[in-house]
């Protein structure tokens, strides 16, 4: 069969044998040009735009730094904490490696955070961004996992009481909850077997499914192109002599300098947090767990992660049902489900938050704020705030903080499950025909 | 845009209130006192490795204090340990634990489960307690079941309480007070110096490589900055002509 000849590589200099070589058995150049090189991004990226690049940074560097861990860490109930401690004073080296990859835990869902906050903001999981969105979502839910699954591992007191916690809410489930749980824990307690089983999740099973994700969410995105701060459509202004959008520029090289520049700024802060403070206060690594898993004793308090607690305090904030804590874990699961929907829940016409209407702009500043306050109250136990004087007419919880989660709650899901009314007549202002910077 | 950049500042105060009840004094931690950390190390194998050990510490690595390898064998081991294994109780745990009732906890990260503050704070708020098993109490872990190993050092400490009746209220208020009833070899001052260079030796040996991690952390900061200026450059240098 006679090969097609494709047209020579040029421009790589002494590489142009080996790579015309590459191209004529592998799409190398058609690769290139498809996701880097003839990608035309909108030109007018903000501050917001860095953070898709600066997670797939650190799911890169999470990668390198806990294959490094997996050298030296023991996944057993009797061996783990002590190997962590090994790590960080025999290895050589090894103190960098183990704060890199708790650093980047945090350092992950920051970036995540603030990427699904740019999302939100400029609408783009609107048409026909909806799969794209759909694919972030399970990226979001597949680090949710990964981090639990992670947390597990240095087998503190906060690791197994968190694990504890979080797999007594599956057991809370009705019907099949306990079986659930005890499939989960592969014991009646979290133990030995649970360790093992949550090391293979954690370094390998989800891995997978999250770099298939992300390189998924890739092309969807290359397929569709990429929104920006006006929420404009750049394809919608192609110049008829080059075929390309106006207001696009190659990806390659406008974005990847650019992104370089981000990555830069990033890696000061993150060397910053490493190098100084890795325990960042007690938010990234917390004192209760540099005690040793004890079953037999329970931490007075026990939060989870920064990064879980708008959630947790979702998950507190709703009353049991029937001496049944299933309703809190149902509201917490579909604080996160809730996301899947908001494509089909906005009926503005306008995407960007730039030509948004007051009703839409009020309920996101609403939303923003919301979730923040649930995050520290999902760290601080519910007494944090004090309880109502007495006979205060409060029903169902003496606590002020407690209230608070459930207005906040209440908050949270009203700027879901509205969003189809408050969006259909919001005041919008016009979008431009072009992008602005 | 502005307004939402505004929101995120003006809630990040809001997560830095926390408050807790216990008042702790600060800790003397100086990590580049050598000498204080020598000091520290010395008092700790001679008081605390009775009882607690130190699994995650290897005796070797009090190099790292300026001590050579000579020093650490003639001074710091006593029996049979060799220099390269980790710091294990002289007592049988078995014994401890029908002592105290609990088995003394490692204390190689006692620093950073419980912090310097605490840990300083504590060393020094023992008293005598008659009604208490060992015959001491303490007002940072109330009922803990350590005595004062240090009383020697210290001296007895006895809880001095005070009521004050308001005349006009009718309120009492209790003051409580920490007095030195039997003085010990050591005055206050000296005591506290003590207890810091012991807790100073407890925060290095609870991470053995801050210090050298602080020292890595300029240099990386140093290069990095020289990457950012040069990122930056390039940055400008590619979109002049981006319009």
């Amino acid at each position: 069969m006679a090969t097609i000849e494709k047209t020579p590589v040029t421009g790589a200099g002494p590489f142009n044998g080996v790579l015309t070589w590459v191209d004529q058995r592998f799409p190398l150049v058609a690769m290139w040009k498809e996701h880097a090189a003839e990608y035309y991004a909108p030109k007018n990226f903000n501050f917001w735009y860095y953070f898709g690049s600066l997670a797939a940074l650190v799911l890169v560097i999470q990668i390198a730094s806990g294959i490094f861990l997996t050298m030296n860490y023991k996944p057993a109930a009797a061996d783990a904490f002590a190997s962590v401690e090994y790590i960080m004073r025999d290895v050589p080296g090894g103190w960098f490696i183990r704060y890199v990859h708790s650093t980047g835990a945090s350092a992950f869902f920051i970036c995540v955070y603030l990427h699904m906050v740019r999302g939100l903001m400029y609408g783009s999981y609107r048409k026909p961004r909806e799969l794209l969105w759909i694919f972030g979502v399970l990226i979001y839910l597949c680090l949710m996992a990964e981090a639990f699954f992670g947390y597990l591992l240095p087998w503190g007191q906060m690791s197994f009481w968190g694990a504890q916690v979080i797999i007594n809410l599956f057991g809370t489930v009705p019907l099949i909850g306990e079986p659930l749980a005890i499939w989960i824990r592969g014991d009646y307690n979290v133990s030995d077997a649970t360790l093992n089983r949550f090391f293979a999740l954690h370094v390998a099973a989800v891995p997978l499914v999250l770099i298939g994700l992300v390189a998924a969410h890739l092309m969807a995105l290359h397929e569709v192109g990429s929104n920006n701060p006006d929420g404009v459509e750049i394809k919608k202004n192609i110049d008829p002599r080059s075929g390309h959008p106006v207001d696009g520029i190659p990806f390659h090289p406008y974005y990847t300098v650019k992104d370089t520049l981000g990555v830069a700024v990033f890696l000061i802060v993150f060397s910053a947090i490493l190098f100084f403070s890795p325990e960042m206060g007690g938010y990234f690594l917390e004192a209760n767990n540099f005690i040793p898993a004890d079953p037999l004793k329970t931490p007075e308090h026990i939060a989870p992660v920064w990064y879980f607690t708008p959630f947790y305090a979702m998950l507190r904030a709703v009353p049991p049902l029937f001496g049944s804590q299933f309703p809190g874990v149902a509201v917490m699961g579909a604080g996160v489900i809730i996301l899947f929907f908001l494509p089909w829940l906005d009926r503005g016409r306008v995407r960007s938050i730039r030509y948004r209407g007051p009703r839409w702009k009020r309920f996101f500043a609403f939303f923003v704020i919301a979730f923040l306050v649930l995050g520290y109250l999902g760290v601080e136990p519910t007494t944090v705030w004090g309880a109502f004087p007495n006979g205060a007419p409060v029903v169902g919880g003496d606590y002020v903080a407690l209230w608070a989660a459930r207005v906040l709650t209440i908050i949270y899901f009203a700027f879901f499950l509205l969003m189809p009314w408050y969006t259909a007549n919001d005041r919008e202002k016009a979008e431009p025909q072009r992008v602005t910077w | 845009m502005k307004k939402l950049l505004a929101i995120f500042l003006l809630a990040i105060p809001a997560v830095a209130f926390a408050q807790h009840g216990l008042q702790l004094e600060r800790a003397p931690i100086d990590l580049h006192d050598k000498a204080s950390l020598q000091r520290g190390a010395a008092i700790f194998v001679n008081h605390c490795l009775n009882c607690h050990s130190a699994s995650a510490m290897r005796y070797a690595r009090l190099q790292d204090l300026g001590l050579t390898e000579q020093q650490i064998k003639d001074n710091l081991l006593f029996t049979t340990e060799k220099i390269g294994d980790t710091m294990a109780a002289s007592q049988d745990v078995k014994i401890s634990k029908a002592a105290f009732g609990v088995v003394p906890p490692d204390l190689s990260l006692a620093a950073r489960s419980r912090s310097a503050d605490w840990l300083y704070t504590y060393l020094r708020s023992f008293y005598r307690d008659p009604k208490s098993k060992t015959g001491w109490n303490n007002t940072v872990f109330p009922n803990v079941a350590m005595p004062n190993v240090l009383w020697e050092y210290q001296g007895e400490q006895v809880m001095q309480v005070s009521e004050r009746r308001d005349e006009n209220t009718g309120d009492v208020t209790e003051t409580h007070r920490l007095v030195i009833e039997r003085p010990g070899s050591l005055d206050r001052g000296r005591y506290d110096q003590y207890v810091g260079d012991l807790v100073n030796y407890l925060v290095y040996m609870g991470e053995p490589a801050q210090t050298s991690r602080k020292m890595w952390g300029v240099v990386a900061l140093f290069v990095l900055s020289f990457f950012f200026l040069l990122a930056l450059l390039l940055k400008h240098e590619y979109w002049k002509d981006v319009r």
